[in-house]
């Protein structure tokens, strides 16, 4: 997704009480219409933009509010503003307490 | 003519003209990475444009003529800019040295509307103002008007160039409205250590700013030097212990910002008092734009790089202190409140007052009149993109990762690869 949109769809995770996840810093590309930037005469074509990428694992009931979050605060209706995939995942730990899958990503409260 | 004035400002005005480069990076720093060159930008282009209209008409209009308002043409295009003695300087020396002065105060305003102003409109805004709202005010203090003739004290420019930018940084932050971030995320300054270097420069330029202003190699020069080292060190001093007071750590953005508020605030007092005033005042400066900074703060006003609070209030301030800690003996012309002229300070608090009425009104009419042809601000979403890539087509911090060069028109040199050829489209 867009870096300018992290922001708004962090808070909207919040607001749908989801918490626990990590972002990277990423470059992608995904048929967005091409940016030319000039330097001293080159001009080049940048086929690659900064993009963030959220990792979030979540428990089965909480995949349709994650997801919808995200749809809601990322999209802004233009070409690039990313996808959102969902995967399975075959186990969990917590490292602190040896907790597994379900447990694991439960929110301490 | 004299050799030692003319090698003095022949100095000073290359030090005035590096504070509009260094005033970018004082800024730049401030903004986020994806607007760091478009406001960098925003400085130094008032080197091409301010100065050019600085040359053509600007300077008439400020210096020429005897005009209670306004100079006349009698200077445009330049005629009459000769080598001919100007004071003990050559005419065509004072007429530089003057356009630096118009080219940092135009640019001064850019702080407050950062991040969202197109920069097309921002360049006849800029061009536009220098010789409508900063010419007759230079005119009214340095070219025999109004101000100089009440007896307004303003050494280098304190009402004329930071009251003057300030007025207009807070009118057109209005006029523009608040970035679409404001007070809804946290904006943090993207490179402090650029914002540290702005203010050693800035620092170091001041001195042909203010001591430059006595137009000599003299006495008066030599105290304006002194008064601009030791204000600031004593407005750094009080400021760095406000925030050890306040939040327990001294914070490296306030010590820069500390910086100019000083600056300022001895501007208009350089060569008109002594030494001790001269710590006085700097350490009296302070507390006024230290809480309107964190006022501002809570309010809609999106002065993004607070223009007003340090130039404005600072500016106000030195301007008022000068009029209170001004002594003859130093100056050789007018004493102020504490040396027992009361009326100083009266006088000074109507210069302040007036430059900002005509300034905050000839800004807003200026920029309403552009906005009648195009729109002053980026869209939204060009605002999330970021003023670099969409208004320059350029990054400040581009790593060259999937540039793929585009061939020149003149296909004088062959393809080569200044970066990284594409890789593969990864999904994100």
């Amino acid at each position: 997704m867009r870096p300018d949109k992290l922001n708004d769809v962090l808070e909207s995770l919040f607001r749908a009480d989801v918490r626990g996840l990590t972002i990277q810093r990423v470059q992608g590309h995904g048929g967005e219409t091409e940016r030319v930037e000039t330097y001293r005469g080159t001009t080049v074509k940048m086929e690659l933009s900064e993009k963030v990428r959220l990792e979030i694992g979540v428990s089965d009931h909480f995949v349709e509010p994650t997801v919808s979050a995200i749809l809601r605060a990322a999209r802004t209706g233009t070409v690039g503003d990313g996808k959102v995939f969902v995967l399975p995942v075959e186990k969990v730990y917590r490292i602190r307490t040896g907790e597994e899958d379900q447990a694991a990503v439960t929110p301490v409260t | 003519m004299n050799p030692a004035d003319t090698a003095w400002l022949l100095v000073s005005t290359a030090l005035v003209l590096l504070m509009t480069p260094a005033l970018g990076f004082f800024y730049g720093g401030l903004v986020r990475s994806k607007n760091a060159l478009n406001t960098m930008m925003m400085s130094f282009a008032a080197l091409g444009f301010v100065g050019i209209g600085w040359a053509l008409l600007g300077y008439s209009l400020a210096f020429s003529g005897e005009g209670r308002w306004l100079g006349d043409l009698g200077h445009a295009m330049l005629r009459g800019v000769d080598l001919a003695s100007h004071g003990t300087v050559p005419h065509v020396l004072f007429f530089s040295y003057q356009g630096t002065f118009a080219i940092i105060t135009a640019a001064l305003i850019s702080g407050a509307i950062v991040e969202r102003m197109r920069f097309g409109p921002y360049l006849v805004f800029l061009s536009a103002w220098a010789l409508l709202v900063y010419a007759p005010l230079a005119h009214s203090v340095w070219g025999g008007g109004w101000l100089a003739r009440m007896g307004a004290l303003d050494f280098a420019g304190g009402t004329v160039v930071h009251v003057n930018a300030a007025a207009a940084a807070g009118v057109a932050a209005w006029v523009l409205g608040p970035r679409k971030d404001h007070a809804r995320q946290a904006m943090l300054p993207h490179n402090v250590p650029f914002t540290l270097l702005g203010a050693g420069l800035l620092w170091f330029g001041w001195f042909g700013f203010n001591a430059g202003s006595a137009l000599g190699a003299n006495g008066s020069a030599a105290l304006a030097f002194t008064n601009t080292l030791f204000a600031p060190a004593a407005t750094l001093t009080v400021w760095t212990l406000l925030d050890f007071a306040r939040g327990g750590k001294a914070t490296a953005v306030g010590a820069a910002t500390a910086i100019v508020v000083g600056l300022v605030a001895v501007t208009p007092a350089a060569g008109l008092v002594g030494p001790l005033g001269a710590i006085l005042l700097g350490a009296a400066a302070a507390f006024p734009s230290y809480f309107a900074l964190i006022w501002r703060a809570r309010t809609r006003l999106d002065d993004s790089l607070d223009v007003v609070a340090a130039h404005g209030v600072g500016g106000a301030v030195g301007a008022l202190l000068t009029g209170v800690l001004a002594q003859k003996s130093w100056n050789g012309t007018a004493d102020g409140l504490l040396f027992g002229n009361p009326r100083q300070l009266a006088i000074q608090a109507v210069a302040v007052l007036v430059t900002v009425a005509f300034s905050g009104a000839m800004t807003f009419g200026i920029l309403r009149a552009i906005q009648a042809f195009a729109p002053l601000r980026s869209t939204s979403r060009e605002e999330g993109l970021g003023q670099d890539v969409v208004q320059h087509g350029e990054e400040a911090y581009s790593h060259g990762e999937g540039a793929i060069l585009v061939l020149a028109e003149r296909e004088t040199h062959a393809a080569v690869a200044v970066a990284v050829p594409a890789a593969g489209g990864g999904g994100s």
